[in-house]
């Protein structure tokens, strides 16, 4: 009977060894190790045995099944593994397809100016005033020190509505709106919006475009007080490193005024064709509010000040993007507008 | 405003400084300076010749051989030009000269005939042709007779000159002016400058015995000075003085007229010289114009006159428009003797005024529209008077003719040092502050600490205290002024909800596959009303530019699809855009129309675009439709949303949509129709357009969380045939109504006409979802809510129940 088990192992183990596939291996198991298996059958027989002998073959017995087992299982692995890179092999991709596309649009690149400089002013403390686009001659002109007649009219030529009401030639309307609506608080605003002028569309004209205005009135605010704020406003849109200039200039609307240049961001100030050799940019003009600004809106220019400045989305948008033609802007063309799907930090 | 460094320096020491060095300090504390233009642009070889033979080519009837002497040589050149001739002194190139332009001068041969040179005409060595006096701007330039052949021409025409292009802003009109911008670069160098000195004899006649002036406008006319000036010669001016005008961009005339520019470029202040014996009268009377009386100006166009416009008359008819042009009646010409010089204030807004209605706008109107100084009037006048006595030989009558009603007081400004500091942020000590005022020439006081300063009248924009401060702070440099920032009560800042909201609209469209557009909000008043949401009147221009932007859009839709046609015809068959704008409706009593904030889209082409997968879909209304219910319901406003189909021109009669929110209309959707769609060369395109304004505007609940559920819902599918036209939303309104408050969710999942369904009829299934928070349904409950449903199809919409 010994040696009847001997055979019995050897032969398992050989066909165990000759299995080929997970099933093949599945059926030696249930030859041999099943309840109609040999092994079975051999423990079954043990009664026969006279009682002395039962336990060592009882034993032995269970050394050859769990030897059967072991080989077994170890062949299970074996051949299940192979079984799955088979398988895998045949699930292999072109990994150089395309991908589906996620379809995404994106802002319009002067919507992504605008709103980078919202975000740095809100930052800073600043709410966002709007207002009509068909303004009042009042709050277009006259509240901001232009009265009828004034020279400086001539600078902006406007589409009238009739005679008292026009199409808004700047955001600087929202600002004298704000003002007379806020009765003497202090202010702290910017006023982003669509503005329009009668000029004949080329390549640096359009008779509409975008302008971003900021007040800030209150007790004491200084000139160095603007003059701060822009520095910090021109770090943050054109990087750490620039540095601005203010040049004397005129509005009618504040006294002092400026123009703030920055280093130019391209050149670092050796000059260039961005900055016409200048090493300076033109950015935007800014001064002290004037009093008769604020008289005009029920503020009293002896107890309280303010700056205002003003600039043009499009040309900061030019300038960062290196765009040449301002009608790119309203023509709306998808190759254009998606050059500005990517997020920059 | 153009200024010759070379004329400048007659009043302010600026040798030594170079043009550019110089440009940067005036731009820097004040004035832009546009550009630095070099008058010389680098010529050399361009000497005086004198023609000592001229005759004509035989080989060429245009052509004449001359014989120059250039100094060193007598040497042979041909020249094209008409009015050459022998005798003449003349410019000529020689060889080796490069021309303005880059025409470089070498020795040729012209029809077998040797030249060496060229005989120049000012438009030739960089002048402009608007600037050359008449009797040269077809032909060679010929120089006055005491010139020296050899020498270097270039000086003697003044091309040896920088000028500077000034941009000037309007404050600053003082410098339109030589004098005033010697005052402004004295500043800045603080050097003093030097003031013409007015001085000439008198004859013992005097003016007012012979010429009469009555004023009858004074409000528009508060000051008029008339001098008399006999024995004129008119001739060519002297090279110097034509040098000057054409550097400030003024074209020579004769002596008296280029006196007259001369004067009005040194000074500011214009003049007219009117020929006295033309005048006829003797008299000048200055008064409002009658309605349609006419004049006929200096460059020979007759212009129709009304009530409001100032004019210089003799006494009966009209012999110039105050400030803005003379007439031809009076002009001064070649046989004139006797002179009126007119200096006078003319209001600014009367000359505006005139200036725009005439469309006439000359070196005289623009200083006289932004105010001339009062006290240089007179003394305009005098130095005329000189030059006509110097350079025209003439001979000035005593005294003046004039009325003089004008304010010539200067203003008076009262400003503490603490006062200006205070406003720049800044440190400024008193003296260094009335150095500052010394250096401009603004005549200043210390009195108890406080600066007490009389504008100079040259100065009009100084009028206020902070005209003062601007003063000190551009002279000290704005470079001092230290960065601050703002000290005040913190405030918080941010964006409003509707801003706020405003930009989650945007996000969710470009999320979804959206670009954003920006249109124009001009348009024509034939499209100005298309796709509008409401019916409102057109807001129109007064004065377009065109027809195409002349009235206000009432819908974002048309420009939309403007912009889409641009793209497809760029082959870009896949559009998708959206725009947020104002649209302008009608006129409110306040008398402002009524903007309303519209969100609006386009769709055309493929949606899904994947196709090696085979996943590609084209644009249609659900595509749209399903934007719209996606930004709804993030913006909290999906419940009350629906569509009802409707009829709208220029919309596809079948495939368009009311949006409703709450039963009101906010919007539309749906597709363009056919012929539109063709008429703009488009295929399939879906718009849609809502009123931003009301959805960003309605209050939305505060969104609170509610429990994820613990227990299990049950599902239960509906199959049914209905008539065709029995819409899927009466379907689903039913169901939900009948479902009660354990039906949780219907959803459409299959809709089928055709084959094996009766005609006329379409079968439809959903999915219902049961569901209770508190506990697991049973199966008699679903069963119950169910029947009730399936009851509720088979009433209210005559609905068979399949499988
Ligand atoms: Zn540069």
């Amino acid at each position: 009977m010994e040696q009847q088990l001997q055979l019995l192992k050897e032969e398992a183990l050989k066909k165990i060894q000759d299995a080929s596939t997970v099933k093949e291996l599945n059926d030696v198991r249930v030859a041999y190790l099943g309840k109609k298996g040999p092994i079975t059958d051999l423990l079954k027989g043990m009664g026969k045995l006279p009682a002395e002998e039962r336990p060592k073959m009882g034993a032995l017995v269970n050394v050859v099944r769990e030897a059967v087992t072991e080989s077994l299982e170890t062949r299970m692995t074996l051949l299940e593994e192979e079984a799955i890179n088979v398988q895998l092999e045949k699930e292999a991709i072109d990994v150089t397809l395309p991908g589906r596309p996620i379809q995404t649009g994106n802002h319009h690149p002067l919507t992504r100016v605008v709103e980078e400089i919202e975000d740095f002013f809100i930052s800073m403390g600043y709410e966002i005033a709007e207002g009509p686009e068909v303004e009042k001659d009042y709050y277009n002109f006259e509240a901001l020190n232009l009265p009828k007649g004034h020279p400086a009219r001539d600078m902006q030529d406007s589409f009238y509505i009739s005679e008292e009401v026009l199409l808004r030639t700047h955001t600087s309307p929202v600002q004298a709106r704000t003002m007379e609506a806020k009765g003497g608080e202090a202010i702290k605003i910017i006023c982003p919006g669509k503005v329009y002028r009668r000029d004949n569309d080329d390549a640096t004209h359009s008779h509409q475009f975008t302008q971003i205005e900021g007040l800030v009135v209150g007790e004491n605010i200084k000139m160095s007080d603007l003059k701060g704020t822009l520095d910090l406003f021109a770090k943050k849109m054109f990087g750490a490193e620039r540095e601005i200039r203010l040049r004397p200039s005129f509005f009618p609307f504040t006294e002092p005024s400026v123009e703030m240049d920055i280093s130019c961001f391209k050149c670092g100030g050796d000059g260039c064709n961005v900055c016409k050799k200048t090493g300076w940019i033109e950015i935007l003009g800014a001064g002290m509010v004037h009093p008769n600004v604020l008289r005009m809106a029920g503020y009293d220019p002896s107890a309280v000040t303010g700056f205002a400045f003003g600039m043009g989305p499009e040309r900061i948008a030019m300038l960062k993007y290196g765009v040449e033609d301002i009608r790119h802007f309203y023509t709306n063309d998808i190759r254009f507008i998606s050059q500005f799907h990517r997020s920059e930090a | 405003m153009l200024v010759s460094t070379k004329w400048l320096n007659e009043y302010v020491n600026i040798k030594g400084i170079k043009p550019e060095d110089l440009a940067e300090r005036i731009t820097r504390s004040g004035i832009e300076v546009d550009s630095i233009i070099d008058r010389s642009h680098g010529m050399t070889n361009v000497v005086v010749g004198y023609v000592k033979e001229c005759v004509k080519h035989p080989e060429a009837d245009k052509l004449n051989i001359c014989q120059v002497d250039v100094g060193e040589e007598t040497t042979q050149i041909i020249c094209g030009a008409p009015n050459v001739a022998q005798g003449q002194k003349v410019i000529v190139a020689r060889p080796g000269a490069v021309l303005p332009g880059g025409m470089k001068i070498k020795k040729a041969k012209l029809r077998g005939e040797e030249s060496n040179g060229m005989i120049c005409s000012l438009q030739e060595l960089g002048i402009e042709g608007k600037l050359v006096a008449k009797a040269y701007a077809e032909g060679i330039y010929v120089l006055p007779q005491d010139t020296i052949p050899g020498e270097n021409a270039l000086p003697l025409l003044g091309l040896d000159d920088t000028v500077l292009e000034f941009d000037l802003t309007p404050n600053r009109s003082d410098a339109l002016s030589m004098l005033g911008v010697a005052y402004e670069v004295g500043a800045i160098l603080s050097q003093g400058i030097a003031l013409p000195k007015i001085e000439y004899k008198e004859s013992e006649e005097k003016a007012e015995d012979v010429l009469k002036l009555r004023v009858d406008a004074t409000t528009d006319n508060p000051m008029y000075v008339a001098k008399v000036v006999k024995n004129i010669k008119v001739a060519e001016s002297p090279l110097w003085l034509q040098n000057y005008l054409m550097a400030a961009g003024v074209r020579p005339h004769n002596n008296v007229v280029d006196i007259t520019n001369y004067v009005l470029m040194e000074y500011g202040q214009p003049l007219h010289a009117f020929d006295y014996d033309r005048l006829e009268t003797g008299e000048i009377v200055v008064r409002h114009a009658e309605e349609g009386e006419m004049i006929t100006t200096l460059d020979d166009v007759e212009r129709k006159l009304n009530q409001h416009n100032l004019v210089i008359t003799n006494g009966s008819e009209p012999v110039a428009i105050a400030g803005v042009m003379g007439g031809a009646n009076s002009e001064v010409h070649d046989g004139t003797t006797t002179v009126v010089i007119e200096s006078a204030y003319f209001a600014p807004s009367s000359v505006r005024r005139t200036s725009k209605e005439v469309g006439l706008r000359s070196d005289a109107s623009t200083r006289f529209e932004k105010g001339v100084d009062p006290n240089r009037v007179q003394e305009a006048a005098e130095r005329a008077a000189q030059l006509m006595a110097e350079l025209a030989g003439g001979e000035v009558l005593s005294g003046s003719v004039t009325f003089d009603e004008l304010d010539k007081t200067a203003e008076r400004i009262t400003i503490s040092p603490d006062y200006i500091n205070n406003r720049l942020g800044m440190k400024i000590s008193m003296d260094d502050m009335l150095a500052i005022l010394e250096r401009l020439r603004i005549p200043t006081e210390a009195v108890n600490g406080q600066l007490v300063i009389d504008a100079p009248t040259r100065r009009q924009d100084l009028k206020i205290k902070e005209d003062i401060i601007e003063e000190i702070a551009r002279m000290y440099g704005y470079d001092e002024i230290p960065k601050t920032l703002p000290v005040s009560e913190s405030t918080p800042g941010g964006l409003t909800p509707y801003q706020a909201k405003r930009r989650i609209v945007r996000q969710y469209l470009e999320g979804a596959g959206l670009y954003q557009a920006i249109t124009y909000s001009l348009t024509s008043k034939e499209h100005a009303q298309e796709y509008a949401l409401e019916t409102a009147p057109v807001t129109q221009l007064l004065m377009p530019m065109s027809e195409d932007r002349s009235t206000l859009r009432q819908s974002l839709i048309p420009h939309l699809l403007e912009a889409t046609t641009y793209n497809v015809a760029r082959r870009i068959d896949s559009v998708a855009l959206y725009e947020t704008g104002s649209v302008f409706l009608g006129e409110e009593e306040d008398g402002l129309p009524r903007e309303v904030e519209h969100v609006a889209a386009v769709l055309t082409g493929k949606w899904v675009d994947h196709a090696w997968q085979g996943e590609t879909k084209k644009v249609d209304f659900f595509v749209a439709k399903g934007i719209v219910e996606g930004m709804m319901e993030r913006l909290g406003l999906a419940e009350g949303l629906s569509f009802e189909k409707a009829s709208i021109t220029g919309m596809h009669p079948g495939r368009t949509a009311n949006i409703l929110l709450k039963g009101e209309r906010i919007g539309l959707i749906g597709q363009i129709h056919p012929t539109e769609q063709k008429k703009r060369d488009l295929k399939e395109t879906y718009v849609m357009e809502l009123n931003l304004e009301h959805i960003l505007s309605v209050d939305t609940e505060e969104l609170l969380y509610s429990p994820v559920p613990r227990f299990p819902s049950i599902s239960r599918d509906i199959a049914l045939v209905v008539e065709s036209e029995t819409s899927a939303g009466i379907l689903e309104t039913i169901i939900r109504q009948a479902g009660g408050k354990l039906l949780k969710d219907v959803k459409l999942f299959d809709l089928y006409e055709g084959e094996n369904v009766e005609n006329g009829k379409k079968s439809l299934a959903f999915s219902l979802t049961y569901f209770d928070p508190e506990r697991t349904l049973t199966d008699e409950e679903v069963v119950k809510a169910h029947e009730k449903v399936l009851k509720a199809l088979t009433v209210e919409a005559d609905a068979q129940l399949r499988g």
